[in-house]
């Protein structure tokens, strides 16, 4: 059984890989969509911090509203480490990752040992401090107009520079986050993980080290983050502290949570949904806000597990329906 | 020069006590939920941002007298309170501590987007309740609306300790508080006084949104900051307890002000959030409680 289902996922994992390697070139046959390819950079982006905050909430039952902070850490540390000090693109994405995991240990061992709410708060309120340092820290951040001259990434001296190389090129990482991210699930700290989920007190008695179990997805979550902000920081290759802020962690919970808690497949349909949305409602404008607290708010009423649950739902109906004619 | 450092001292006092009343009000808000149903309902910023909003509103379209305003801003926000229960966190089906806190930031979310596309996205002012020149004391400038938000907010401090005190409403209510099987065993709606407790906590949020306008303009994306703050002081004061919530709302409006004054406005946000951060690092049940939650 279990045999079968890792089959499955590695099936789905390389059915998804050519579908992102053909996307271009799809979205290549029409003008109206030339510039989707831009689009699925940043959902790459977003994917790989979605991916982290979804095996907190799916894998811990735990939730951060500080994610932003980790994808500015990495954007920083990247950006101030290649320009002002000379060092190189990958040492610094290195850098930019082990101090978010240093600052996600700070923040959640004391959290987590206690009740829910209490990460949600301390992380709201790490990812606040952050985004004022970001604007306050003018030396190193360039404070509100923050910097730019960010060089970009290069493989075996050929750089990244155009938006198809740096899409294939964030794809591959953000499909690498998903299979670890599969890996982690289907791992023994996975496994206590989902039981912790299920209920804390069995988890317990088994033997499981809940917070122990919990710090450690909340230091991959964090170190994800700052994957994505480093990739930010080198495609754009410019920074100012407004991608960083308070509502870009909502917006990576909505990713989540609209996506379906519980499968990491959710944060990447959220991920997409929560890029092509603005681009399809422009009509709203700054409104768009509102659809997202409206759709979060019916997807959280009505179907806790998200799209991916509902899909999985309607395709169990029909499978179930065909089955017994 | 020792002169100016009484007068600037005082003047810190006073802006930290105007601005700590609404934490106070907005941390009361915070329990008042907490207590009866252990949400933390991270909508509650928004309550003050509506109720400062709307009496501002009211006044200009309807020129009625300030407090009728008031009075029909507060109840608005405080049924606007109840309607949120009953649409989106009644209905949840045997929801987890997550789907909760998911569903009260979609609520958030939804009220600030209503809020910017009702208002827009410019600040509001309002004139003090009363206008009239500063008072000044030793030095310092004192404004009148100062006096206003502390008589409102120890106001809504005493009806509230007579509502739990002294009404059978205010009585159920700390009934489900303590055990809401054995509540409801005796016939109290746990429904009912979960409604009651997201209305009134909806009320105090409109009251301390509503007095700090004058002082403080308001605008649509507040509420945030209101709700963290609030927070901060009701896990400073202990979750849960009132006295706490009030005391540590007062605490956090001081602290705010002297670091505004002696170090530096930019970092005074920071100052409060690093401190919250302690406290859920040193002390999680609060400085007032002894026992650990």
């Amino acid at each position: 059984m279990a045999h079968s289902m890792h089959n499955r996922a590695i099936f789905g994992v390389i059915l998804f890989a050519m579908i992102i390697a053909i996307l271009p070139w799809l979205f290549k046959l029409s003008s109206a969509t030339a510039y989707y390819t831009d689009v699925m950079v940043f959902v790459a982006i977003h994917s790989i911090i979605a991916a982290g905050l979804s095996l907190l909430l799916g894998y811990a039952g735990q939730i951060s509203l500080g994610q932003a902070a980790f994808y500015g850490v990495g954007a920083y540390v990247s950006g101030i480490l290649t320009t002002k000090l000379g060092i190189s693109p990958w040492n610094a994405m290195i850098a930019g990752m082990v101090l978010a995991a240093l600052l996600a240990y700070l923040v959640g061992v004391p959290a987590l040992r206690l009740k829910g709410h209490y990460l949600a708060m301390a992380t709201l309120g790490f990812g606040m401090i952050a985004y004022i340092f970001f604007n306050e820290f003018l030396a190193l951040t360039g404070g509100p107009s923050g910097f730019g001259g960010i060089p970009h990434l290069s493989i075996f001296g050929l750089p990244l520079n155009s938006t198809l190389s740096f899409y294939y090129f964030a794809w591959t990482l953000a499909i690498i986050v998903l299979v670890i991210s599969l890996n982690i699930i289907d791992s023994r700290p996975g496994r206590a993980l989902r039981a912790i989920h299920d209920s804390e007190r069995a988890a317990a008695a088994m033997g499981i080290d809940l917070s122990r179990a919990k710090t450690q997805v909340f230091l991959v979550s964090g170190v994800f983050g700052a994957l994505a902000g480093s990739l930010y920081a080198h495609f754009v290759s410019y920074i100012n502290p407004p991608p960083f802020d308070v509502f870009f962690s909502v917006k990576v919970l909505m990713m989540v949570t609209i996506g379906g808690i519980g499968s990491i497949w959710g944060a990447y349909v959220g991920a997409a949904l929560l890029n092509f949305l603005p681009e399809w409602l422009t009509f709203l404008e700054d409104f768009d806000v509102l659809a997202y607290g409206f759709i979060l708010l019916i997807i959280v009423m009505f179907s806790p597990s998200g799209l991916v649950g509902l899909f999985v739902k309607i395709t169990e109906k029909l499978k179930t329906s065909t089955g017994s004619e | 020069m020792n002169q100016i450092e009484i007068s600037s001292i005082l003047q810190y006092v006073s802006t930290g006590i105007s601005v700590g009343a609404i934490y106070a009000l907005v941390a009361l808000g915070f329990n008042i939920i907490y207590n009866v149903t252990e949400i933390i309902n991270f909508a509650q910023g928004e309550f003050g941002v509506w109720g400062g909003l709307l009496l501002v509103m009211l006044i200009k379209s309807l020129g009625f007298p300030l407090f009728i305003c008031f009075f029909i801003a507060v109840f608005a926000v405080s049924l606007l309170g109840a309607l949120i229960y009953w649409l989106s966190i009644a209905p949840l089906q045997k929801p987890s501590i997550l789907t909760k806190i998911i569903a009260t930031i979609a609520i958030s979310i939804i009220l600030k987007g209503l809020a910017m596309f009702i208002w827009g996205k410019d600040p509001y002012a309002l004139k003090p309740f009363v206008e009239g020149p500063p008072v000044q004391f030793a030095g310092a400038f004192i404004q009148t609306q100062t006096f206003w938000i502390l008589g409102i907010t120890l106001t809504m401090v005493l009806v509230l300790t007579f509502f739990y005190n002294s009404t059978v409403t205010g009585k159920a209510m700390r009934a489900c508080a303590d055990d809401s099987e054995a509540a409801g065993l005796v016939g109290i709606s746990t429904t009912r006084m979960v409604l009651v407790s997201f209305a009134l906590s909806a009320a105090l949020g409109a009251v301390g949104g509503a007095i700090i306008t004058p002082m403080t303009l308001m605008e649509y994306d507040r509420g945030s900051m209101l709700a963290i703050k609030g927070f901060s002081a009701a896990i400073l004061g202990g979750l849960g307890s009132f006295n706490g919530a009030v005391a540590a709302g007062f605490i956090l409006g001081l602290l705010e002000a002297f670091a505004t004054g002696f170090i530096s406005s930019s970092y005074k946000d920071a100052i409060t959030l690093i401190l919250l951060l302690t406290i859920i690092f040193w002390r999680p049940q609060g400085l007032f409680n002894r026992k650990a939650r």
